[in-house]
């Protein structure tokens, strides 16, 4: 069995295209280009290039001492926090502003939750004088001040998305909206691995460069390609689809999913999708969420805005479904402890939603001598204020 | 005969109007279908509302969010509809987005749609292939006719391959747009329009989308059988009430 998504856009029984007509020609213009286009070595030298120089790839694989002492087992870090930008997001904005270069497109339309996928989706746009329109729930717009000025100074149009709950699933309902509206000369730089075919298997392949990397970082520090365990937060699921894809298919190196649970899994207000959602459709995906027993889509809940999103990409639903990966949800309390003491033990202030990783050891045991690398999939800068309310600082 | 083929035949140019089911009030939803009948309507679209309408502009958005918070859901809706076949006669079509029939259950909604009387399914989110692979059989055997949609910017193949699918009639949507935009037609939508009529398809077409008085009912309707006003009416129910039907629908013809 392949955990790669097949020529349909299918993971297992997940993923398709469930699109109104007025949105095919956009997806299918797409779907026949993509795989040519990334295979392309023009692309591929210029993508690998901006990568290079421009976002600072490689990011380091660093080795976190004081934390695997703690745990005692052999914890790595894949230090996507130091991406220009502050995440991970970068990598697939990248791969798509070139793409949308290719295909002809002259304007550039995104949604946004906390403002990472927004201002990365800005600042490509910034480099490669394109027009950039970002969707962003009013509620939002109003919790994450400091990245809306970003998007701003970066010279991109926030446009507020006044429907339904006003945050991210509203947002990318106005992002597809806008892309309904404007068929022909807009690209929708979608932020995760969700989203009508091609989209999560594009996505997947842009941020496939962390675990390419990890893959030869590894093996000049250990000895081996492969880790015991790779781990990650899941929100949509990019920066896990990132770390994950090049083991997919390698059933000794186990995945390890974390979704935020939000107060409690049983509080209703949740994120954590696997726990809580069943087989639907939501923005064009056959997946899993959270909805009501109607088939309504419910609104979750996190601490962290990143990982606030009813779905999952589809890889992540059938990896749930099949058993390939271990899903563990972490709580707001249990995500905040965690990023203090990875703070204070390595000196690196995560982003919340990583921090949803790091708090995985109280729910499982690794040996001594396990690799687990986890994904450090963003800087906790844009997060100071939730931390200091929380933490009283 | 399916209502709506029967309809097809009629030698008048078609006027099926789109409504929320749950909207303005949660009860209203039988009293609608009667009067629009009753005004001379000639096929309704009723809307199951759903939370995330992503072909929706503002007006229909909003009317689903009431709808939804009024207390509209799947079985409430076949519930208030269980005896519509005992007053009105014109094809009643069921619109809305797949999530909500896939909760309840493909075959199960089908079901109750024809136990009901309900003549055919617009459902936009749910594509062609996916249809004819895994839903059409449950479809037919329930005398359902699904309806597909084309757009300007469907190309000529596909629309040949939604004919070949069709059995009804082939929903136009007039441009580029989600529901509700208020741009009127231009040079764009003169030219699609003639250039679907010249395509000679065998199933007739109903424009929609972007429909809202005399004028834009009489440009869509110059080449295509019919025309489906939805946000306008909408609207006109948000301003006038239920007790403003009548005058809607001598508005427009
Ligand atoms: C640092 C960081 N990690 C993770 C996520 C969650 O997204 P995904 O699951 O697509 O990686 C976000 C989203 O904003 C983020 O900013």
């Amino acid at each position: 069995m392949s955990y790669h998504a097949n020529e349909k856009g299918y993971y297992g029984e997940f993923g398709g295209a469930f699109i109104p007509e007025m949105l095919y020609p956009n997806t299918e213009e797409l779907r026949q280009n993509y795989l040519r286009i990334m295979q392309d070595p023009s692309f591929k030298k210029e993508f690998d290039q901006l990568l290079k120089d421009y976002v600072g790839r490689p990011t380091p694989l660093y080795f976190a001492e004081r934390l695997s002492n703690k745990y005692k087992t052999k914890i790595y870090l894949k230090r996507e926090d130091l991406c220009h930008t502050g995440a991970h997001k970068v990598n697939n904005t990248i791969g798509q502003i070139l793409m949308a270069k290719k295909l002809g497109k002259n304007r550039i339309i995104a949604e946004t939750g906390a403002g990472q996928h927004g201002v990365a989706t800005a600042t490509v746009c910034a480099l490669m004088g394109i027009e950039c329109v970002v969707y962003m729930g009013e509620i939002d717009i109003a919790r994450q001040a400091p990245n809306v000025a970003r998007m701003k100074m970066l010279g991109a149009e926030v446009r507020p998305a006044l429907s339904g709950s006003r945050t991210l699933k509203d947002a990318t309902n106005e992002a597809i909206r806008d892309w309904i509206n404007n068929p022909v000369n807009t690209h929708y730089i979608i932020g995760s691995v969700v989203g009508p075919h091609p989209y999560p298997d594009m996505v997947a392949r842009f941020q496939s460069v962390i675990s390419e990397e990890v893959k030869w970082q590894l093996k000049e520090k250990e000895g081996r390609e492969q880790p015991d365990y790779v781990v990650a937060c899941v929100g949509g699921g990019s920066n896990a689809a990132g770390i994950y894809y090049q083991y997919l298919d390698t059933p000794e190196v186990g995945i390890i999913a974390v979704e935020a649970a939000g107060k409690g899994i049983d509080t209703g207000e949740s994120a954590a999708t696997s726990a809580l959602g069943k087989v639907g459709i939501i923005h064009g995906s056959k997946t899993l969420l959270m909805q009501t027993q109607d088939g309504q889509i419910t609104e979750p809940y996190s601490i962290s805005a990143g990982l606030d999103y009813p779905g999952v990409g589809p890889m992540h639903a059938h990896l749930f479904k099949s058993g390939r990966g271990e899903f563990i949800s972490i709580t707001d309390d249990e995500a905040m402890t965690a990023g203090l003491e990875v703070s204070q033990l390595e000196g690196i202030i995560p982003a919340i939603e990583t921090s949803h990783a790091f708090a995985i050891f109280d729910h499982k045991q690794f040996k001594e001598d396990d690799v687990v690398v986890i994904n450090l999939s963003g800087r906790g800068d844009k997060d100071l204020n939730t931390y200091i309310d929380y933490f009283k600082l | 005969m399916n209502r709506i083929n029967q309809k097809l035949q009629e030698n008048k140019k078609l006027l099926s109007i789109y409504f929320t089911a749950g909207y303005p009030a949660l009860n209203d939803t039988v009293r609608i279908i009667q009067d629009l009948e009753k005004h001379g309507v000639d096929m309704i679209e009723i809307g199951l509302p759903f939370s995330d309408p992503l072909a929706d502009g503002p007006t229909i958005q909003e009317s689903s969010t009431a709808a939804l918070q009024n207390g509209m859901h799947t079985e409430l809706l076949f519930e208030q509809l269980k005896d519509i076949r005992k007053t009105v006669s014109i094809p009643l079509i069921v619109m809305g987005y797949f999530n909500p029939m896939l909760q309840y259950g493909v075959e199960a909604f089908c079901k109750k749609c024809h136990d009901i009387g309900i003549d055919g399914i617009i459902m936009p989110d749910l594509p062609l292939d996916v249809y004819q692979e895994e839903y059409e059989d449950i479809f037919k055997k329930n005398g359902l006719i699904n309806v597909f949609l084309i757009t300007p910017q469907t190309s000529k193949e596909r629309i040949r391959q939604i004919d070949a699918a069709s059995e009804g009639f082939i929903y136009m949507v007039s441009s580029a747009s989600v529901t509700g935009s208020q741009s009127g037609f231009g040079n764009t939508q003169t030219d699609y329009f003639e250039r679907i009529a010249a395509m000679q398809l065998k199933n007739q077409q109903i424009v929609g989308f972007g429909i809202s008085n005399s004028e834009t009912f009489e440009a869509a309707t110059k080449t295509a059988k019919g025309a489906i006003i939805g946000s306008a009416f909408i609207k006109h129910l948000t301003k006038q009430g239920v007790d403003g039907i009548a005058d809607f629908v001598q508005s427009i013809r």
